[in-house]
């Protein structure tokens, strides 16, 4: 029997297996932020352990909070900075350069196929956009992971979601998980890996396969994974060129880490896209979605463009591209946060920044600041927002404020109108 | 290793996220005591208020909880309140390997035992006691007592002994 893209990774990561099940993991990157890495490093320290595995697989970042807001975030901050020079951490990308970690990480080529990936966060799986094992992991698998390098998991079960037809115009990424997030549940993967497959898939860019996979956790998924191709040749390319004499050689050895035709899957799930319209998620549940055509209208105070989900340089062009020439409605209040350093300045070359101020969009540096509601945005009790992230949570962007999940160009359409509306009226 | 035995909360919704346990806004701590009064703070639940959390030691809810951020101070501020066993009809993953992780428990029953759990000690003043080495729940109130048997990997069963994760591994890999 053949083997999936999950189980072969495990098979060329184990170190032990301590129960039926279980599998000890080498891992190849452990990715650091400012609000689970501290308490690890206090506690390693308290333990006396305060070592590192390897400093050269350790990137560090400071993210959800950057800069600073009060004296507490800037302890931590404090702490993680004087860690990554203590153990001379190399990759610490400190505010001027920083960026949202899952969308900083990739930019610097750190994920490889066939790598195992572990952060102290749940979005850790959008890595697995790059057909690598990435998962999040709280605080003490993070200790474990930063001490010596393995994470405990579960053998992978996977479910495969083939997707197949064409999107139509103005759908995007976004809609698609959300329609799948909608289908699975938010407990309809939990332990098991989705891999997303199909024709959608292969002509899909790394952009969009990140934020398929990035929301592989909202279904309760271990990690979203995509197949190695082309497409993932190319974005690394500039990364491994110095050890590959050219880019079908990198392919092959890339592809070592693909399914087989035969492997076993838990489940195999049919999705065809070519009736899906734009979605908007409605409760606080990232599986209540529902078309925007049936929420039309639906009143907004906040519109939030940024995320690991949808802040990176295609999306900015998406909306940008919705709100060219236009005003944002005066009833609503517009923020923008380009998701890294790099994005924010290409942003910038390509003139998309002035457009979004042009509009009356507020930009702000890269942070996630507004999408777990701690700083750049955060909703007063009662308020709304439009965001491209993808937690709708109750209070998760501010105590008593209410999320509705949608793309960037369903949200810079909002933006316009005032009130959760369709982009089709303001691409034609 | 920690004790799972004491009274118990019952906390009737499924899908418990982890902003729920602990609202972000406490994340910018940096040790887990000041979490403690925050406990189940943002918790969407008819009825429910934080005072009825003391006392107790155990929770027993429904399905998916600690869903969401994969946050650890969710456990914490269960620790710090004296809570270190969560029975439910099944956990997010890295919720429940945070659990066990910090040498505490997260334990499945299966959908009927919890329905019989909640009609039958729910509001009751329900106490419970754990016999880890013959798997065995002892459940009591009113003076009625039964045993419910479950199961848990050797695995997270080591885990708990070493007293979570990071002594296990340091000593043996
Ligand atoms: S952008 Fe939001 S979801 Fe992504 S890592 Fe930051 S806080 Fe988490």
């Amino acid at each position: 029997m053949g083997k999936t893209i999950a189980e072969k990774i495990f098979a060329a990561h184990r170190v032990d297996s301590p129960a039926e099940d279980i599998y000890i993991l080498r891992l190849d990157a452990v990715f650091c932020h400012e609000i689970t890495t501290p308490v690890a490093i206090n506690d390693l320290v308290r333990r006396n352990k305060d070592r590192v595995f390897d400093a050269t697989k350790i990137k560090v970042v400071i993210d959800h909070v950057s800069p600073a807001k009060d004296s507490k975030t800037a302890l931590q901050g404090k702490i993680l900075r004087d860690w990554a020079r203590r153990h001379e951490i190399r990759d610490f990308f400190d505010i001027g350069r920083n960026g949202v970690c899952h969308v900083l990480f990739p930019e610097k080529g750190f994920v490889r196929p066939g790598y195992t990936v572990i952060m102290g966060d749940s979005h850790t799986c959008t890595h697995g956009a790059f057909g690598a094992f990435a998962a999040g992991v709280g605080t003490t698998d993070l200790e474990v992971g930063i001490l010596k390098g393995i994470c405990a998991f579960c053998y992978p079960s996977t479910i495969k979601i083939n997707i197949r037809g064409r999107l139509s115009e103005g759908v995007y990424a976004k809609d698609l998980i959300l329609s799948i997030v909608g289908r699975l549940g938010v407990n309809g993967a939990t332990n098991k890996v989705i891999e997303f497959a199909g024709p959608v898939v292969d002509t899909m860019s790394m952009a969009s396969r990140m934020t398929l996979c990035n929301m592989a956790v909202e279904a309760g998924g271990t990690c979203g994974i995509c197949q190695p191709d082309m497409t993932t040749v190319e974005y690394l390319w500039e990364f491994v060129k110095g050890e590959y004499s050219s880019k079908q050689e990198a392919l092959e050895a890339f592809k070592i880490f693909s399914s087989d035709p035969d492997a076993h899957y838990d489940q195999v799930i049919d999705h065809d896209v070519s009736n899906l319209e734009p979605l908007v998620s409605f409760g606080y549940k990232p599986d209540q979605v529902k078309p925007v055509r049936e929420m039309e209208g639906s009143k907004v105070d906040q519109i939030y463009i940024g995320s690991c989900t949808n802040g990176r340089i295609e999306d900015l062009r998406v909306a940008a591209r919705v709100l060219e020439g236009k005003k944002i409605s005066r009833r609503v209040r517009g923020v923008v946060s380009p998701a890294t350093t790099d994005i924010f300045r290409l942003a910038m070359e390509e003139g998309i920044l002035k457009t979004f101020m042009d509009a009356g969009f507020c930009v702000t540096n890269p942070t996630c600041g507004a999408c777990l509601g701690m700083s750049n945005g955060v909703l007063a009790e009662g308020e709304v927002c439009a965001a491209t992230t993808n937690r709708n949570f109750s209070g998760r962007m501010g105590k008593g404020g209410m999320v509705h999940l949608m793309s960037p160009a369903t949200a810079a359409a909002t933006a316009i109108a005032g009130h959760i509306t369709n982009s089709s009226l303001y691409l034609s | 290793m920690k004790n799972f035995k004491g009274k118990v909360l019952f906390l009737n919704r499924a899908d418990i996220n982890t902003d729920e346990i602990i609202p972000a806004k406490y994340l910018s701590e940096v040790s887990k005591e000041p979490l403690g009064p925050h406990l189940l703070e943002d918790l969407k639940l008819e009825g429910f208020a934080q005072r009825d959390l003391e006392g107790n030691s155990v929770i027993v809810t429904r399905a998916n909880f600690g869903c969401g951020s994969s946050r650890e101070h969710a456990p914490w501020a269960l620790e710090v309140n004296g809570i270190s066993l969560v029975i439910a009809e099944n956990f997010a993953r890295i919720f429940r390997q945070n659990m066990f992780n910090c040498g505490m428990m997260a334990v499945e029953l299966p959908v009927a035992v919890i329905d019989h759990l909640f009609v039958n000690y729910a509001g009751r003043e329900a106490h419970v006691e754990t016999d880890l080495e013959k798997n065995v729940f002892t459940f009591s109130a009113n003076g009625k007592q039964e045993d419910i048997s479950f199961s848990i990997s050797d695995f997270d069963r080591a885990l708990v002994t070493a007293g979570g994760w990071v002594e296990y591994a340091d000593a043996k890999y």
